[in-house]
């Protein structure tokens, strides 16, 4: 496929892997922010090409993992109810509330549908107008705009039994709660690709300053990661700390205007709390008030949920990358994705979920599938 | 969660909400195109859950993988010759 298949060829990989070991000469430890490059990273064994002082630590970046336990449950209470269709992306339906998860509830009758886009939603919404019909908002910026569109053609047209739970988180502030911790060791950064898409990466110039630490905004394919990380090491081996576009193919620098002022027209910033790490000032959005129509947590009050995570899980030292799963007791025995205790592990793109399917139960266990390179030296 | 899909824009729907057919390595699904106003048919674009979030910049595209090309070419030049 094309704009897939040349990121994943071999020479280019090795290339690349040479390129960086060529030019680390220290300690680095670089954090890759979105899910879908640790998904990456661990299912091509990329980490094994790599240098052995240099770390990649693996984000927060998977909003089905840092969507809050209340929010779960607040979603499953609103699932449960007779009189309600509930749509989600199929990763939220395994994710596990404080007793039960969206899965159990469709079997115990409840209906609850998986679709593909959240225009799927509001057309169930038009054609079931005795139904309620609720979509689990879920995601970063890349998923906003989408979102937003849902939510802007039910107003215009007026669909009154669409509404949507909205649990959209945001990156910028995630990068800056992370480089604020007292125990932070992320020295350089692989911004999102596609959260950067939209959004564009003017924002990230402030971090890089502030935090001195090099941003480099990268894709997702095997190339894409190394050459980011490339970027990277040769900016914090000169001493250099800017935004850098390794993604150029998809990113502008003002991102995507239209998708921009579509989520600016529906959604307003809030304060976030994040699964695993806390409340992030202005980290999330809300509707905005025009729109309250439409917004599920109005529509369907519930009471206050106080959800409770389990003592023994460290997803949120994972999350901000200051242990790896190996750390963790837990791993692999009493938590697995069939049977998750925390937010690293509920999502396929959660760190803890990657490094169990791709069968990382120990440090350096793995080769690299593009090049098949065993562990670096 | 945020997996972005690129693919070839293969017909086009002007209507209230722009919209067309793409196809990804032989499957064509219904593509959400509003915040992609400048994508025409042949252009490539990144879909994540059934919208177009960016018209695919081949020109860029060219450049990255002749940079890449070229510096893995230099780099077997470096290597030194076995005896």
């Amino acid at each position: 496929m094309k704009y897939v298949d040349e990121y994943r060829e071999a020479r280019r990989v090795r290339a690349l892997a040479a390129a960086i070991h060529g030019e680390t000469t220290r300690d680095w430890r670089i954090m890759e922010v979105c899910g879908g490059q640790t998904h990456a990273i661990v299912r091509f064994g990329l980490d094994q090409l790599l240098p052995r002082n240099l770390t990649l630590i693996h984000g927060p970046g998977c909003p089905v993992c840092v969507t809050p336990l209340e929010l779960i449950d607040r979603a499953l209470a609103i699932a449960s109810r007779p009189e309600v269709t509930f749509c989600s992306f199929g990763d939220m339906l395994r994710v596990p509330g404080s007793t039960t998860d969206l899965l159990t509830v469709k079997s115990a009758g409840g209906d609850i549908r998986i679709v593909y886009s959240p225009l799927d939603a509001l057309a169930l919404a038009r054609a079931l107008p005795d139904r309620e019909v609720v979509f689990f908002a879920v995601g970063f910026e890349t998923t906003a705009p989408a979102n937003a569109m849902a939510v802007v053609q039910a107003y215009r047209e007026g669909v009154a039994n669409f509404s949507v739970l909205v649990s959209h988180v945001t990156v910028p502030p995630a990068l800056d709660a992370i480089l604020s911790s007292g125990g932070n060791l992320v020295q350089g950064f692989l911004a999102a690709g596609h959260v950067c898409t939209v959004m564009g990466y003017e924002e990230y110039h402030h971090l890089a300053a502030k935090f001195h630490v090099p941003i480099v905004v990268t894709g997702f394919e095997p190339v894409d990661i190394l050459e980011g990380v490339h970027f990277c090491v040769r900016q914090l081996e000169e001493g250099r700390a800017v935004v850098e576009n390794q993604y150029a193919r998809s990113v502008r620098p003002e991102g995507n205007a239209t998708a921009r002022s579509l989520i600016d027209e529906v959604f307003e910033t809030v304060d976030r709390p994040w699964r695993g790490i806390g409340v992030i000032p202005g980290s999330g959005y809300r509707l905005r008030s025009r729109f309250q129509a439409h917004d599920a947590g109005l529509k369907f009050a519930v009471e206050k949920f106080v959800a409770v995570e389990p003592k023994e899980c460290m997803s949120g030292s994972i999350l901000q990358g200051q242990r790896t799963p190996h750390d963790c007791p837990a791993f692999g025995i009493r938590c697995t994705p069939e049977s998750p205790l925390g937010a690293t592990m509920v999502s396929s793109e959660g760190t803890c979920a990657a490094y169990y399917r791709y069968a990382r139960f120990a440090t350096g266990s793995s080769t690299c599938r593009v090049c098949e390179v065993g562990a670096a030296t | 969660m945020c997996l972005g899909v690129p693919g070839r824009i293969n017909s086009l729907c002007e209507g209230e909400l722009r919209t067309g057919k793409v196809d990804f390595g032989g499957v064509s699904k219904d593509v959400c195109l509003a915040f992609v106003p400048e994508a025409q048919i042949g252009d490539h674009v990144i879909v994540h859950v059934g919208f177009a979030i960016c018209r695919i910049d081949e020109e860029q595209a060219r450049t990255t993988l002749e940079y890449l090309d070229r510096m893995g070419e230099l780099a077997e030049l470096r290597r030194p010759v076995a005896p």
